[in-house]
């Protein structure tokens, strides 16, 4: 009995995996023209705003760039990669919501440790820098 | 049958069947393979934390702003989105198990590979003939070693690519040069993911300082 349905099972569970992962592994043409088109106005405003000096004022600007970034890469991960929370189980989730701790830790920390270390330990930096 | 249901010792084949049932080969490839990119994710954003630290320390010697054209990184950049728009065409076409249209959109995909590639040598041979080597100062090396590491990957994209177009010309659209094309798939993507914060972190924010 066990032998017999063995191969059913396998085989009936084989067809249904694949269904869907081509659900969520591939996307649609129109999804994809969706994140084409997101992500050529996401990525021409920053550079209109910064080689036509837009806004005029540098800091603005660096902040708006860099929200624009953010939204970019969120819409990258959906209609490119196909991030969603039941890929895998949530196991793909899981591993990025990890990485993004990680990176946040990595970045942030090393930004606000060395940015300390110099304005403390070298007060010559402003002679360095231009 | 009911004696067979009633002893444990036959039921226990039945429920290990249900349980354990079995894996598709390749199954938990592409799990293993995020996980490779979010390794990679993790690369990356040592190389931006070096950059952010060490990146306005010029030396004396020339800043983002005169060595850097948007122009030119803006064309840049719509390389690798045309080349990201072109490998899902790609995937589309392969899940229709159309072979020459596949190919002839895999083939595409590099070809704009090769043009970011191309316009990224052109950019650092022209600093480097400048005298923006990575040796001139801190912000320089951070520069050549975080793009120059993004460009690799690109390189071996390409090389993947063309590896497994082989392999689709050889053996068609079999399963597992499916999930082959699926892996890549992601590391390409991934790969654009990384130019936004590229493009926004060194070139947009650079010019801006």
């Amino acid at each position: 009995m066990s032998i017999n349905s063995a191969p059913v099972d396998a085989h009936g569970h084989d067809h249904g995996q694949e269904a869907h992962e081509a659900a969520h592994a591939h996307g649609t043409l129109k999804s994809y023209l969706i994140g084409f088109g997101l992500s050529v106005v996401l990525t021409a405003i920053p550079f209109w705003l910064v080689m036509g000096d837009v806004l005029g004022n540098k800091q603005a600007t660096g902040l708006v760039i860099m929200a624009f970034a953010a939204v970019q890469i969120v819409v990258h991960m959906i209609y490119f990669l196909h991030m969603t929370t039941s890929a895998e189980q949530g196991w793909t989730m899981m591993a990025l919501i990890f990485t993004i701790v990680m990176v946040v830790i990595a970045l942030a920390g090393s930004l606000w440790v060395m940015h300390h270390l110099t304005t403390n330990m070298m007060p010559a930096h402003d002679m360095i820098r231009r | 049958m009911s004696v067979a249901v009633a002893t444990p010792q036959a039921a226990e084949p039945v429920f290990h069947v249900v349980d354990e049932h079995a894996h598709p080969e390749g199954a938990s490839t592409m799990l293993g393979f995020w996980i490779y990119l979010m390794s990679d994710c993790l690369i990356f954003a040592i190389l931006f934390a070096t950059y952010g630290v060490l990146g306005g320390n010029y030396a004396a010697g020339p800043a983002p702003k005169d060595l850097f054209d948007l122009k030119l990184v803006a064309l840049n950049t719509a390389m690798l989105l045309m080349s990201s728009i072109t490998y899902g065409f790609a995937m589309l076409t392969m899940e229709k198990r159309q072979v020459g249209a596949t190919q002839m959109w895999l083939a595409i995909t590099g070809l704009f590979g090769l043009a970011f590639l191309g316009i990224e040598l052109y950019e650092f041979h022209h600093m480097i003939h400048e005298g923006a080597t990575p040796q001139r100062s801190a912000f320089l090396s951070s520069f050549f070693t975080l793009v120059g590491t993004h460009g690799l990957h690109v390189t071996f994209g390409i090389i993947w690519l063309v590896t497994l177009m082989t392999q689709v010309a050889r053996s068609g659209l079999i399963e597992a040069n499916r999930r082959r094309l699926m892996c890549l798939s992601m590391f390409w993507h991934f790969l654009d993911v990384v130019w936004i914060g590229v493009f926004t972190f060194v070139y947009l924010l650079g010019t801006l300082r």
